[in-house]
């Protein structure tokens, strides 16, 4: 299934874009999408951290990614 | 009660201490952020602020909660910029109010250290020969 990724940061620049459509399979959890993005883009395996955010809560790796969930990539934070 | 904002344009600290003020306060602790000149001896020209509004937001007032049962804070305002803000600008604004001084020097220590962590906004420090994600890379 086709899912929509939102970035920020510096996974905006790893994407070059903001948005991008992503293909999972049904059933993968965010596990799952961390490793494929990190197969297609191994700029993220180089990262102090990689977290997601489902529907705008973080969400452990054991999450079960939905059809129409939103997912954003949240790489390390650095407000303040 | 709670202030958050995410703001584009230039930050007032007394918007914060002026929400936080109450009557049965003893202390009201602000502390306001601002862009330093350099990291690790490289000049710093500028600071370039983003952040996922909505998470953010919801991630503040988590803080905030957390802060009120914690700490006993009365009031308390959390202000943060995004853009581009140069030296000496402010991107972040955080003021508390407590019955008595010890909890807000506390409680706002929390809320800034918090902020840090788990509020998703993010930074890219520019300097004249490039640009850096902070705390992007180990």
């Amino acid at each position: 299934m086709k899912i929509r990724l939102l970035a920020f940061g510096i996974a905006k620049d790893i994407f070059n874009q903001s948005e991008l459509d992503f293909e999972i399979s049904l059933g993968n959890s965010i596990s799952h999408l961390k490793q494929k993005l990190i197969e297609q883009y191994p700029e993220f395996s180089k990262l102090q951290s990689l977290k997601f955010a489902i529907n705008e809560d973080y969400q452990g790796d054991d999450y079960v990614i939905k059809q129409n969930d939103e997912v954003v990539i949240i790489p390390p934070v650095s407000g303040g | 009660m709670i202030d958050i904002q995410i703001k584009e344009n230039t930050l007032i600290p007394l918007d914060c201490e002026n929400f936080v003020f109450d009557d049965s306060a003893g202390g009201t602790v602000v502390f306001v952020g601002t862009v330093r000149n350099q990291t690790k001896g490289k000049p710093v020209i500028s600071l370039e602020f983003e952040a996922y509004k909505p998470m953010a937001i919801k991630e503040m007032q988590k803080i905030a909660k957390v802060a009120i049962e914690k700490f006993q804070v009365l009031k308390i305002s959390m202000h943060h910029r995004v853009g581009v803000l140069k030296v000496g600008e402010i991107p972040i604004v955080i003021a508390v109010s407590t019955p008595h001084r010890k909890a807000a020097f506390k409680a706002c220590e929390f809320a800034i250290n918090t902020l840090k962590e788990t509020v998703p906004i993010w930074k890219k420090e520019i300097f004249e020969n490039g640009e850096v994600w902070v705390a992007a890379h180990p």
